[in-house]
């Protein structure tokens, strides 16, 4: 009970961080660099929550390709030196005391009404492994996942359309 | 065991800076990776609830939001080199062709 607290209080101070200095960093390589950090950490928070296969599927998903492809597109347009500033002048308290109210609202919810949770029970042997989650994928939810397939070729064609080369038009 | 509501008290607080990033923030893709940030929050709400009803299915709609959430970024960012490429710019307050 308390190594599972002090690791849990770890890794969320270790997230939080992580999230803000994403928000608040003046390259873009620095926020790229500081989201994989906060993506491998809630990785190892899926682990403390019994999901092994999504906290694999987390780091080689999002910190090992969309990562990637975010710091590739960094690069190429050379977009590092960024200047803070707003068209509006005062979006940026509004957005501060929205986001502070919005965090107030759902801690009240959260912790303060009560609310009756079913007790946390230990999961059984195989709570999370690759086999339990292909099973359920491959029976109960097998068509989204075969239309996952279409919506990624989908993806990969609109992504290659919208940045290929025009062809520049000839009269006829 | 932690206790279950600390989980969802930390997904809340890592989708607010994720909104804060989207509202503060000019670079598009600064913008783009406070989008991704507010699904992961999302991701880890699911996950445990999963846990605290013992259920495998809101895993699995992880995954599928994983896979979802790498389709848009690929067209998102394909997106992002395409405007960069008319504008030589990806500062938002500088996309507004269509303003009235």
């Amino acid at each position: 009970m308390i190594p599972d607290m002090i690791l849990f209080i770890l890794l969320a101070i270790v997230a939080v961080a992580s999230a803000l200095g994403m928000l608040l960093s003046r390259s873009a390589i620095y926020s790229a660099l500081n989201l994989i950090l906060n993506f491998c950490t809630v990785a190892v928070l899926y682990l403390l929550l019994g999901a092994p296969f999504i906290a694999l599927a987390q780091i080689t998903v999002y910190a090992g390709a969309i990562m990637v492809l975010f710091l590739f597109v960094i690069m190429l347009l050379g977009v590092e030196q960024l200047r803070k500033g707003s068209a509006l002048p005062w979006q940026q308290t509004l957005a501060i005391i929205s986001g502070l109210l919005l965090l107030a609202l759902t801690a009240y919810v959260i912790f303060i009404r009560p609310m009756t949770l079913p007790q946390v029970s230990p999961t059984q042997l195989g709570f999370g492994t690759p086999g339990a989650i292909g099973e359920i994928l491959f029976n109960k939810y097998l068509l989204p996942f075969e239309v996952t397939s279409v919506l990624l070729l989908v993806a990969m064609i609109g992504a290659i359309v919208l940045t290929g080369k025009r062809e520049p038009k000839t009269k006829t | 065991m932690v206790p279950i509501q600390y989980f969802i008290g930390l997904s809340a607080i890592l989708f607010t800076i994720g909104i804060l990033g989207v509202l503060i923030r000019r670079n598009a893709i600064i913008i783009f990776m406070s989008v991704e940030l507010m699904l992961n929050s999302a991701n880890l709400a699911f996950i445990t609830f999963a846990r605290m009803y013992q259920s495998l299915d809101g895993q699995v709609f992880v995954f599928f939001v994983m896979a979802v959430a790498a389709a848009e970024v690929a067209v998102g960012l394909a997106l992002i080199v395409a405007i960069f490429r008319n504008k030589q710019s990806i500062d938002v307050d500088q996309i507004n062709s269509l303003h009235g």
